[in-house]
């Protein structure tokens, strides 16, 4: 058992509260109009009419009270949807900004990385940026004269060390920073997704570097990240968070798997009127809705075939213009991609629907993003989106009975596309 | 054994939590700060620090024209020119260090927003950024000062001209005491950020910069304006070193007190703003 002495952070019934909608009257005259009424007991003239709770409404929890000990040299990965509390997580263990209530207990020096390059100067040359950053990190000028050597051949970017940042491309800038950060001497490393740059290679060296300190040298991590297989790689323990809560703490394949498992299946008509759209697109012709017809859910057994139907609504008259989906895992890797080139001709302002079938029998069971996109291409070879939007479309495929020998198809192993079945031939 | 933490993070509740040991621990950023701010400043211009000295001499010719011979306002016997100078170097010192702070907060809020360092070293490393323009532009002066002796302009230094790094420091506070506050507001309420810009022109006109708190002796007026706090430092300036105009003893005792009295109302509000402005700017 580990005593507390291990103990490197200890986080008690930690809550934090952020109030929803603009924040106080906006000028000044309003807060003092506001006060002034607080202070003769009267109604708030700026809050709206029989809002008298103001406080509870309009107040959101993005940490509801959270629990968590952290060991010295553990690695801990935090994973969850967007919103569920993560980076609000990482940005009080770090001190950006405090809490509401509870209490983080800390032994060691911690220093985070929210984003790689904060402080960077444009004008300043690396090697004057290495410095600023590293004591914007919590480095003293000593320590990193001792270190700058290493720090430089790290960074791959020696021979342009005594240039300005500014003239740097974005991957060396990247490089550099990271550089910085990763020869920090602090005891307690907290990352949110910096890995997430930089080309593969120096994205590999960053993780071993990472695990290298934190088994040579004993520290302590925490990683949230999206990317579930640098999860697999760096970490040794995992917590699943969802609407400010810690739902999960503990084995990191568990985790990810209860963490996938909170992806809500899309219901039998997906209305896209109001979806976010994630690509810079031409006006011309939108997505309205996609209306599933051969089942009510976006659930099928292994080995099936679907059939849908769009609708849209164009505003130009167009010809020959592309959908597809791409087809890709929870962990956003790219699976595949459902094609039908030149499928829509439309008349300006015409509202149309399409159906059509995916043969989608090769998918192995799972999970799986699909994100529709209608496109025109161009004679030289590019394209042109009219409408995009990234995973609007969350599907499963359910393993039948004997599927596989009952054998579980764990797509890690096994991968998401499964080839017909050999045949042996004479 | 009861375990030492080095660090826990609980609601703020204290008033004045300084942490003045880990600012100092922080000391090497501080410098760091200082070297950015000045290397930076006049990066990519033809002619670089040169500015320094271009800046006070330009503003003083144009003083000289404006006030001393169009205006044909008294400068006390001295010659225009250095009476001119030495109150826009003076002057330069406590905006700079007011308006350098006004932005501390929501200027630096990508910096803030990321990474967690003593505050308070930015504020302190943007007054010795300050400083350290006074001191060239003091220089400068002195060169000049020279120049004018040579020719045979009559002027004196007193023995109040020792009283300079008191000077210095006090401008320094109540500059960076007032430009902390602005920036504790502005977190909140954007419409002091536009107040600055023309603010501090108008608080000039209303400091002895362009003219002698002589012209006003006398009149009501004076007490209003001698209350203003940078104005007998400005006066003591130029008695020590010029031996001209007056030394106004009673209202440098009353500007000390209001310098310390905005100051550590700064740090008060810089404190309490520091820890959640994440969440509001």
């Amino acid at each position: 058992m580990r005593s507390e002495q291990d103990i490197a952070i200890q986080i008690t019934n930690l809550k934090k509260m952020y109030r929803l909608g603009t924040i106080g009257g906006g000028t000044l005259q309003g807060d003092i109009q506001s006060w002034w009424a607080r202070v003769r007991g009267k109604e708030d003239p700026n809050s709206k009419i029989g809002s008298k709770a103001y406080k509870k409404n309009e107040s959101f929890m993005a940490l509801d009270g959270i629990d968590l000990t952290v060991y010295k040299g553990e690695r801990l990965g935090i994973i969850g949807h967007n919103g569920a509390g993560k980076s609000t997580l990482l940005k009080l263990l770090s001190r950006v900004t405090g809490p509401t209530e509870g209490e983080i207990k800390i032994d060691g020096r911690i220093s985070s990385m929210l984003e790689v390059g904060t402080g960077f100067n444009g004008e300043l040359t690396g090697r004057e940026n290495i410095y600023l950053n590293g004591a914007i990190l919590g480095m003293t000028k000593a320590e990193i004269d001792r270190k700058i050597d290493q720090i430089i051949d790290f960074s791959e970017v020696r021979q342009f060390i005594d240039t300005p940042v500014k003239r740097y491309s974005s991957g060396m800038y990247v490089k550099l920073a990271f550089a910085v950060a990763s020869h920090l001497d602090s005891e307690i490393l907290i990352m949110d997704e910096v890995l997430a740059v930089g080309d593969m290679a120096f994205q590999k060296k960053c993780l071993d570097k990472m695990s290298q300190v934190s088994q040579d040298e004993g520290r302590t991590i925490l990683y949230v990240s999206h990317n579930m297989n640098t999860i697999r790689q760096l970490c040794d323990r995992c917590i699943v968070m969802d609407h400010g809560k810690i739902i999960y703490n503990g084995e990191v394949e568990e985790a990810i798997e209860i963490y996938l498992g909170l992806i809500e299946i899309s219901k039998q008509i997906i209305d896209l009127t109001h979806t976010q759209r994630t690509k810079r697109c031409s006006e011309g012709i939108k997505l309205q809705s996609i209306e599933l017809a051969s089942h009510d859910k976006w659930q099928f057994a292994v080995g099936e075939k679907i059939q849908f139907k769009l609708t849209l609504k164009s505003t130009k008259a167009l010809q020959n213009i592309g959908f597809r989906m791409r087809v890709s895992c929870a962990d956003n890797t790219s699976v595949s991609m459902l094609l039908a080139p030149k499928l829509i001709t439309c008349e300006e302002n015409q509202q149309l629907s399409v159906a059509l079938e995916a043969d989608i029998s090769q998918l192995a069971p799972g999970k799986y993003y699909l994100t529709p996109s209608l496109y025109e291409t161009t004679d030289v070879g590019t394209q042109d989106f009219y409408d995009h939007m990234n995973n609007a479309v969350i599907i499963e495929i359910l393993a039948t009975e004997n599927f596989n020998e009952n054998m579980e198809w764990e797509s890690r192993w096994w991968g998401n596309i499964m080839l017909p079945p050999l045949k042996k031939v004479d | 054994m009861e375990k030492q933490w080095t660090a826990v993070i609980k609601p703020k509740k204290k008033l004045l939590d300084l942490n003045l040991k880990e600012t100092f621990k922080y000391r090497d950023l501080i410098w760091l700060f200082v070297v950015r701010n000045i290397k930076t400043r006049y990066k990519q211009t033809v002619l670089g620090p040169l500015w320094f000295v271009i800046q006070p001499l330009m503003s003083s010719v144009i003083h000289t024209l404006v006030f001393g011979t169009i205006a044909g306002l008294s400068t006390d016997g001295v010659p225009q020119f250095l009476f001119y100078l030495i109150g826009s170097v003076t002057w330069a010192l406590f905006s700079g260090c007011l308006t350098g702070n006004s932005n501390t907060f929501v200027g630096n809020a990508h910096v803030f927003g990321k990474v967690y360092f003593p505050r308070l070293t930015s504020p302190i490393s943007t007054a010795i950024t300050q400083m350290f323009n006074f001191v060239i532009q003091f220089a400068i002066y002195l060169v000049m000062s020279l120049i004018f002796f040579l020719k045979g302009e009559v002027f004196q230094i007193t023995w109040v001209a020792a009283l300079l790094p008191l000077l210095v420091i006090q401008l320094s506070l109540l500059g960076t005491g007032l430009g902390i506050i602005i920036s504790s507001l502005t977190t909140k309420y954007r419409d002091l950020q536009v107040l600055v810009g023309f603010g501090v022109q108008l608080f000039m006109y209303v400091s002895p910069v362009v003219y002698s708190a002589n012209e006003l002796l006398g009149r009501k007026l004076y007490i209003a304006f001698m209350l203003n706090p940078v104005s007998p430092v400005i006066e003591l300036f130029r008695y020590g070193w010029l031996g001209a105009g007056s030394t106004p003893w009673m209202y440098w005792g009353i500007s000390w007190v209001t310098t310390v009295v905005i100051f550590l109302l700064g740090v008060v509000m810089f404190n309490r703003v520091e820890k959640n402005f994440m969440d509001t700017v």
